[in-house]
């Protein structure tokens, strides 16, 4: 490899190395088209309830319904294609989990690099707060939160936020720490350069590589946070069912046999996440100086 | 040493009457608790009568000290459902839960931990590659997902094992215990399984992850040249060197696997604590919310506390660090 590649070249390079990050990168965007583009490869609007029809209820896969078309792999108990419905529920989690796992990566590194930068009083009180939290379970904070809230898809999105910043504050306050005392920073501060213009130009920049971990991480966990959330039944209105939901919907059937309402939702949702577990994975591997050759 | 532990003990009462206001006031923000006691066709005089009765008139700063008042006397209150002493509710749920988080969490420590060390030991094999992909799985795939798939696999399908309750159970010192008869214990099985799953996992990256950083020391190499046998440089060395992260995370995770019980419990419909919470939440029986969540931060301010602890009696830069 040259020097003079960029470091996201050279990055990339590295990445291509391992064949499973690869193919966990590819299905990972695979499935984010899928769900982008729901309205359009779904060949049921599973929203639509002048579509459904209950005589098509709880179909096995391969069944032909009274739209004309097969359902490849069969029909939940309101009569939606289950494949149609996977791509929607699909597009929900995703849309959840990404806005969880943003809003949560802004809070807590601004949070962070705040107790880092500033020290003191301010620094104590902030991680005090959220070192309370970390030894608090996320489930067990995200379903009081929800309980608290009422259910939407707001209020889902808050108390995924409120159960999983903390671990971003973490991660940018060790960063923003050990930057802190380095000497580009002094000099920065010694510069009449605003507070503000040296904790984002400075700090922030430097503190990315570890957050990018977490946020991989943490949008899957949300994912899978708000599926067992809906699973429990204190996620999202039945209306609009993310994946979580569809699972939840078909377990009474399975007990008679009817596996597919609820494993194939959860097959997606498992490949999705161990899809971003994967690339996860490989991009800490790289960040880590400490597995370096 | 005992500054030590006085020091750590006030952080934990700090902590602890925090978490207890925070809870406090979190639950009691939620809906109104009036509309699920009284019967909507129940008389004004009635309803005043019943929120004069609960303490629900008052200002809520007020609550808070009477429900501290009672705490500390042991008195939790009354659940607004069942109309029991939610002490007596929760203590009645406690064993089951205790016995399939602790069977659960022990399990997953031993294995998890000497699986861990091989993958790490040996990462270029293929049972470590195997160990690692299952692990990942382990980590990724949701628990209630799982307890679906094993209650598909082994109840539904293949008949061995059944798909809920407790089953049969033995009774020693008053309290019921399922792990003690066949059945209970075919009824356990499955639950622990699932709830081990994801500790096994954790325990194995964790184990794994230090392993591989200290064996590149040079403590390793030193006790190389020294001539020790590799066994036991790595049960007299390496285990001690990558124990501080594991009993930190078996401490937090016996608290944790408390709560992500919840989701086993509903699924495998095992009487425990978790299923009460769940079906707490969805009525809004806040005296039960309450008692539950301060009794899990009672017992993760515990817990972290021993931890604290443990870590100054193996390792003493912690001890003198906190008295210097």
């Amino acid at each position: 490899m040259s020097d003079q590649s960029t470091p996201l070249r050279r990055f990339w390079a590295e990445f291509r190395e391992n064949k499973v990050a690869v193919v966990a990168l590819v299905v990972m965007v695979l499935m984010g088209l899928l769900a982008l583009f729901a309205s359009v490869v779904s060949p049921q609007n599973p929203y639509d309830l002048a579509n459904l029809s209950l005589m098509d209820s709880r179909r096995p896969p391969g069944f032909v319904g009274s739209g004309g078309y097969t359902h490849l792999l069969g029909t939940d108990p309101q009569g939606r294609d289950l494949l149609s419905a996977i791509f929607y529920g699909l597009r929900i989690s995703i849309q959840i989990g990404l806005a969880a796992g943003f809003v949560s990566l802004t809070i807590g590194t601004f949070l962070g690099i705040l107790a880092a930068y500033l020290g003191g009083r301010i620094e104590t009180l902030i991680m005090r707060m959220v070192d309370l939290q970390l030894s608090f379970p996320a489930i067990l904070l995200a379903l009081v939160i929800v309980a608290m809230l009422g259910q939407g898809k707001a209020q889902l999105i808050g108390a995924l936020v409120a159960a999983q910043y903390a671990y971003f504050a973490r991660t940018a306050y060790g960063a923003a720490k050990a930057e802190r005392g380095k000497d580009y920073i002094e000099a920065a501060v010694a510069t009449p350069l605003s507070t503000r213009l040296v904790m984002l130009r400075h700090l922030l920049p430097n503190c990315t590589p570890p957050l990018i971990v977490v946020a991989t991480v943490q949008i899957a966990n949300s994912i899978s946070l708000e599926a067992t959330l809906s699973f429990l039944g204190l996620g999202l209105p039945v209306t609009e069912p993310s994946l979580g939901m569809l699972i939840s919907n078909g377990f009474p059937y399975m007990m008679s046999g009817r596996y597919w309402i609820s494993v194939y939702p959860g097959v997606a949702l498992i490949i999705l996440i161990v899809a971003i577990n994967i690339v996860g994975d490989q991009v800490r591997d790289q960040f880590n100086p400490r597995l370096r050759r | 040493m005992l500054g030590f532990i006085i020091q750590r003990f006030m952080q934990a009462v700090v902590v602890m009457a925090v978490m207890s206001v925070i809870v406090f006031c979190g639950v009691y923000a939620i809906g109104n608790p009036i509309d699920i006691v009284i019967p909507p066709e129940a008389t004004e005089e009635i309803r005043l009568n019943t929120i004069r009765r609960l303490g629900l008139d008052r200002p809520l700063y007020e609550q808070y000290f009477i429900f501290i008042g009672n705490l500390l006397q042991g008195d939790l209150g009354r659940s607004f459902v069942y109309n029991v002493p939610v002490l007596e509710l929760i203590g009645g749920r406690l064993p089951a839960t205790l016995e399939l988080v602790l069977i659960s969490v022990i399990s997953a420590t031993v294995i998890g931990v000497s699986l861990g060390i091989y993958a790490g030991y040996r990462p270029d094999s293929w049972l470590s590659k195997t160990i690692m992909a299952v692990s990942v799985l382990g980590f990724s795939v949701p628990s209630f997902w799982v307890g679906l798939i094993l209650i598909l696999t082994f109840a539904v399908n293949l008949g061995w094992m059944p798909a809920g309750g407790r089953g049969d159970t033995v009774e020693i010192l008053g309290i019921e215990w399922s792990f003690l008869t066949a059945d209970g214990l075919s009824h356990i099985v499955l639950p622990a399984v699932n709830l081990a799953l994801f500790k096994l996992a954790m325990m194995i990256r964790l184990a794994r992850a230090g392993t591989r950083e200290i064996m590149l020391t040079d403590t390793i190499k030193f006790a190389r040249a020294a001539g020790l046998s590799e066994a036991t440089i790595l049960r007299r060395h390496l285990l001690k060197l990558i124990s501080i992260p594991i009993i930190t995370v078996f401490g937090l995770e016996l608290g944790s696997t408390l709560a992500f019980a919840v989701v086993t419990e509903t699924i495998f419909s095992w009487p425990g604590v978790g299923k009460l919470i769940i079906d707490s939440i969805s009525v809004l029986d806040r005296p039960v919310m309450v008692a539950y969540l301060i009794l899990v931060a009672f017992l993760f301010v515990t817990i972290n506390f021993v931890i604290d602890l443990v870590f100054a009696l193996i390792d003493p830069r912690i001890r003198h660090g906190a008295s210097a």
